[in-house]
């Protein structure tokens, strides 16, 4: 019998703000799907392109970054950097043939536990809706003119 | 929840009888989970909320509340009341209710105090006109922003109260409380409101879109804070929020829609009327009758505005000597100001107990850490039920299991409360027993229990960095209660990820590095020379470099303070204690040449009466000032008539006849602020031409004297100038940007301005027989001195601090300060007190015998390094370098704060940032979708 699919998510949460307003999700009680594994970063500018891309070739079907917000960064402007490198490689994704929508950014304060929650159960529903990842490896790599 | 009863004895050595009122909830024990909160049967208005959402009588105040740590509410509580229920005390998993515990008074013997008592907020009940008890929808600032946080009573969500609609038409009522000495008794401008007017305004259109009519009504528009003319001018230019300059005259509740009908009367006369869905009332800050009783047994004098008396000299000293004051018991004021004051007070305290400093401090004894280097990696496993806030929903003992099978664990230990003492000394024990050298515990977050953790690992002789969090309690147990087997399942792969990180960490080493206990600042006019003097007098030498020939800056031209206290014996004053004080070294016609080094060991080479020489400092305080701009309009050079009002100052005090002899003179404001090219107020103009203006009307009570500005901004207290003028007879004429007076020099040197009349909405003739200019505060040229010190400026050449709120005298390059007219134009009892507060800043560095390096900071290898530099530009804190002999670059790590921006950017990731390396972060990846 075939199961049903269920969507593997990959976040990364910024220590200072994002990675404390999932915990303050938790201490509200504010119930999410159970499909993301979160690994804690310091700063949301610790995320590369290189270890999304990894993420998505061992078969993540989503890919969260969160952040603080924008003049927020407990390192001053590392969010910055995030969000020029995500939109760098959301271009890329999307170049090389890939679902760029599979990758999502946010800024989630440490207040926020509610919007941690709506974020994590809008995307979750989202990655339901566009299926199983196709797999990095079975992207074809652009041919460059 | 604790009071001050009494205080006796002097500065130095006071004793403070408090009273503390029980809690009823041990706060060793209290893990915060929530249970008490969740059984308790009583259900009371959240404060928090401002009474727009419920909450228990077992309660904490608010989620980020520090400590994390539950209270009963006595006056609540149903066992109170009633002698039954006591359901927390059941249900509590770690039985930290105690329904014994007394209140209790406690003595304490301290040296000085710092009264921080803050303000609270006017209550427009009695304020019948605006609607306030009639009308669900007509809210307090303080609702709305509760209305719009998403951790609020709507979860963030912009709906009105009447009907959890979401409005269309909001409108904003400035002054509600303030600047109305009629009403409520509240003469002063509370300083804040039309900032966070305008801030509500914009984050409303953000909640619900650009279509959501934002209206404010206002007399004057204050924003003269640093940044703060820029946020208006965006919300007025780009979303497209209006601004209607009137006071209303009445709300109306309308009967069947719940909207409010706004009656107000435009500037030219007209009377109006214009409905919305929620009337937002910008509340003032006030003191309060318990902060007022307060005053009163601490003996310390407070203003007729009813905040705490202080000279502008002397701006966080109470009438108490060693009594000092900040924050919005001060003054009504913003954030920023309010921590500058804190670090201010800091500083005075500092300066009073200079000499017993450090004679109440016990030494710690560091444990010494165990060699792990040639061994394998052993790791310890704890898995905590946490009572049954993970038990409850996660199967622990299947995820206890499943750690046993996973590589390198060596002990796997299920736990009840695994943060308990008790389970921390097994910890340690079992560390020793099994010779485990890395460990993970299967718990809460990090972010409230790894520092305990580390420590008792710490203390077991292992490195705190071997060491890892799996948070199955928030962001598992908590939020997927219905879904034991996935949650479950979770447990495990979190677990699994940790196994595998913490296997791949090295011990981490933190070194110490030696701190110059000296400072350098830069600028010797008011505030480099408080801030110079400051250090000195807590025994920190310090070298006071002035450009000029001699000290004082800006002060020497001031005639007085705002509350008219002549500047110039303050000013010689300081300057002979400067010059006099043993500890500080100043040089003259001196500038900076080059900078070297980092916090705590600066090398700077200086130019000083024509020799170069080598100063080493721990810390640099940059208090440059700034200048009046020389205006280049209103007939400025044409006419010796014409001044700005630094001249009339002097002018007025030697009594220059163009001046005793003026019958009629007038003052234009904003020259030069608030224009395109210099989007900003210069914060200070408004208070110096009333008094001015002031000063004129004692010279000659029958001189005209007219004041030609954009808004009146006299924030706070000045007010009561802006109120004494008018009543003085001063006229006020308002004029926009659009239409600004015109000013003509007749052949005959005779003055003639046409100004647009607001009122009658015709032009107006004034020919006055002086002019005077408040011209524009500009910075000087910055930008050499901010290279030097690798420091920011703002598109104004202002020095840029490191969080515009938070962290307003320091730079986000560590050692580096910044006080006075350098930062942003302000008077000079705000000068003193961020002076001060840079100061005290400056001796947390200086205070150290050493610095601490080293722990999760980021590390360059060598041989992978290209030397393509992409890392140096990103970091945030100047902390890596180009080392041109090699052609790679590295990281200084004292100055490294860890945040591994440079560790993404390395093409070859040659870079580490050390306990998240790119091994560790793909091997979590991997694992993370390994299952
Ligand atoms: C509606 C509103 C919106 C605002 N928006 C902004 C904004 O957007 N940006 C901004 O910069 N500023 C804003 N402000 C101003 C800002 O809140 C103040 O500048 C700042 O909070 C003042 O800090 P404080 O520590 O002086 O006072 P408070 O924050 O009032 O803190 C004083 C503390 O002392 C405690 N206390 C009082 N009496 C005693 C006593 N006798 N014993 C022991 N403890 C006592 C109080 O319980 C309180 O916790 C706003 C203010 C209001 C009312
Ligand atoms: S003018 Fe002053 S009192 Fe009135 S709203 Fe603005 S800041 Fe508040
Ligand atoms: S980790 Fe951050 S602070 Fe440290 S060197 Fe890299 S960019 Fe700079
Ligand atoms: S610390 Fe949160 S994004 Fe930088």
């Amino acid at each position: 019998m075939d199961t049903p699919f269920e969507p593997r998510i990959l976040a990364f949460l910024c220590n200072w703000c994002s990675y404390a307003g999932a915990d303050l999700a938790g201490v509200s009680r504010f119930q999410y799907p159970p499909n993301i594994r979160v690994i804690r970063v310091m700063c949301s500018g610790t995320v590369s392109p290189h270890h999304v891309i990894r993420a998505f070739q061992k078969g993540a079907d989503g890919v969260l970054v969160a952040g603080c917000h924008i003049g927020d960064c407990h390192y001053i402007k590392g969010n910055y950097m995030t969000l020029k490198r995500m939109d760098f490689l959301a271009g890329l994704i999307a170049f090389s043939g890939y679902q760029p929508e599979r990758l999502r950014l946010e800024w989630i304060s440490s207040a926020e536990g509610v919007k941690f929650a709506e974020v994590i159960r809008e995307f979750t529903e989202k990655i339901r809706a566009l299926g199983p990842a196709p797999g990095w490896a079975a992207v074809p790599l652009a041919v460059g003119a | 929840m604790a009071d001050v009863v009494d205080v006796a004895g002097q500065a130095g050595r006071f004793a403070v009888k408090v009273f503390q009122r029980a809690r009823y909830i041990d706060m060793d024990k209290c893990i915060a989970c929530g249970t008490c909160a969740e059984k308790c049967p009583r259900k009371v208005p959240d404060e928090y909320n401002s009474g727009l959402a419920k909450r228990k009588a077992a309660y904490v105040k608010f989620p980020q509340a520090v400590p994390l740590k539950y209270v009963i509410d006595k006056d609540h509580c149903i066992y109170f009341e009633k002698g039954k229920c006591r359901a927390c005390e059941k249900f509590c998993p770690t039985n930290a209710v105690n329904f014994d515990e007394q209140d209790r008074e406690l003595s304490l013997e301290v040296g000085s105090i710092v009264l921080a008592l803050g303000s609270e907020h006017y209550n427009p009940e009695t304020y019948d006109i605006y609607g306030y008890a009639a009308s669900p929808n007509v809210v307090t600032g303080m609702e709305f922003e509760r209305i719009l946080s998403s951790g609020g009573p709507f979860e963030g969500h912009l709906v009105r109260p009447s009907d959890h609609q979401e409005p269309r038409r909001i409108a904003w009522i400035q002054c509600v409380g303030s600047r109305d000495p009629h009403h409520c008794g509240n003469g002063y401008c509370s300083s804040v409101c039309c900032m966070y007017a305008i801030k509500e305004a914009a984050l409303a259109k953000e909640h619900a879109g650009p279509d959501l009519d934002a209206a404010i009504f206002f007399m004057d528009m204050r924003t003269p804070g640093k940044e703060f003319e820029k946020y208006y001018n965006r919300a007025r230019d780009e979303k497209g929020v209006r601004f209607i300059r009137s006071r209303p005259h009445k709300v109306e509740p309308l009967p069947d829609s719940g909207n409010l009908m706004v009656h107000f009367t435009t500037a030219e006369g007209r009377v109006l009327q214009e409905e919305f869905d929620l009337v937002v009332l910008s509340i003032g800050l006030q003191t309060s009758p318990e902060t007022v009783a307060l005053a009163g047994r601490l003996d310390i004098e407070l203003n007729s505005d009813r905040f705490a008396h202080t000279s502008p000299f002397r701006p966080v000293q109470t009438s108490r000597p060693g009594i000092f004051v900040c924050g919005a018991f001060q003054a009504p004021k913003d954030i920023p100001v309010s921590v500058m004051e804190a670090s201010a007070a800091a500083a005075e305290c500092g300066e009073l107990l200079a000499a017993v400093r450090g004679s109440r401090v016990k030494q710690v004894v560091e444990p010494t850490e165990r060699d792990i280097s040639a061994e394998d990696p052993r790791i310890g496993v704890f898995v905590c039920n946490c009572g049954t806030n993970i038990g409850g929903v996660v199967a622990v003992p299947e995820v206890a299991a499943y750690a046993r099978a996973l590589p390198h664990v060596a002990f796997v230990e299920e736990n009840l409360f695994t943060c308990s003492q008790d389970t921390q000394d097994k910890m340690k024990e079992m560390i020793r027993e099994h010779n485990l050298n890395r460990i993970v515990v299967a718990a809460c977050s990090p972010r409230t229990h790894e520092a305990l953790f580390q420590q008792t690992i710490k203390e077991a002789g292992l490195n705190k960095y071997l060491f890892e969090m799996a948070n199955i309690r928030n962001q598992d147990s908590w939020v997927h209660q219905s879904m034991p087997e996935a949650a479950t399942q979770k447990a495990k792969d979190l677990v699994r990820m940790a196994v595998a990180k913490v296997g791949l960490q090295q011990p981490l080493a933190e070194f110490q590095l030696g701190v110059s206990k000296s400072a350098l600042v830069v600028g010797g006019g008011i505030a480099g020379m408080e801030a110079a003097l400051s250090l000195a007098t807590r025994g920190y030498p310090a070298t006071l470099l002035e450009k000029g020939s001699a000290l004082g800056g800006h002060g020497l031209e001031l005639h007085a303070a705002w509350d008219g206290q002549p500047v110039a014996p303050y000013l010689n004053d300081l300057i002979g204690r400067v010059q006099n004080h043993r500890d500080i070294e100043v040089l003259l016609n001196a500038e900076v040449e080059e900078v070297q080094g980092f916090v705590g060991n600066f090398r700077t080479t200086v130019q000083a009466g024509g020799k170069t020489r080598e100063v080493a400092h721990g810390v640099a305080i940059i208090a440059v000032g700034g200048r009046s701009l020389e205006p280049e309009e209103y007939g400025r050079g044409q006419s010796d008539r014409i001044f700005v009002n630094l001249e009339l100052d002097r002018a007025i005090s030697r009594q220059d006849p163009l001046v005793a002899g003026a019958r009629c003179a007038a003052f234009i404001q904003c020259v030069g602020s608030r224009e395109p090219q210099r989007p900003y107020c210069s914060r200070v103009c408004c208070s110096h031409s009333i008094e001015n203006a002031l000063r004129l009307k004692a010279l000659n009570p029958e001189m005209d004297v007219f004041i030609l500005y954009r808004d009146i901004r006299t924030f706070g207290s000045r007010e009561n100038l802006y109120r004494q003028a008018r009543a003085q007879g001063v006229v006020f004429i308002q004029f926009s940007l659009e239409s600004k007076p015109v000013v003509a020099v007749t052949d005959g040197g005779k003055l003639q301005i046409t100004v647009q009349d607001p009122v009658l909405q015709h032009p107006l003739v004034i020919a006055p027989d002086i002019l005077t200019l408040a011209s524009a505060v500009v910075s000087h040229d910055t930008d050499p001195l901010a290279k030097q010190f690798k420091v920011p400026i703002n598109a104004e050449g202002f020095f840029l601090e490191a969080h515009m709120k938070l962290r307003p005298v320091d730079f986000a390059t560590d050692g580096v300060f910044v006080a006075g007219l350098a930062h942003y134009p302000k008077p000079i009892e705000e000068c003193i007190a961020q002076a001060k507060a840079a100061a005290s800043r400056a001796a947390t560095v200086l205070a150290r015998d050493s610095i601490m390096a080293g722990g999760v900071v980021a590390l360059i290898h060598k041989e992978l390094c290209c030397g393509c530099q992409a890392c140096l530009q990103c970091c945030p804190f100047g902390a890596i370098s180009y080392l041109e002999q090699e052609s790679r670059c590295e990281v200084n790590q004292a100055l490294c704060k860890g945040c591994g921006t440079c560790a993404a950017t390395c093409p070859s990731e040659a870079i580490s940032l050390l306990g998240f390396s790119h091994l560790q972060l793909y091997t979590q990846i991997d694992e993370a979708l390994s299952a």
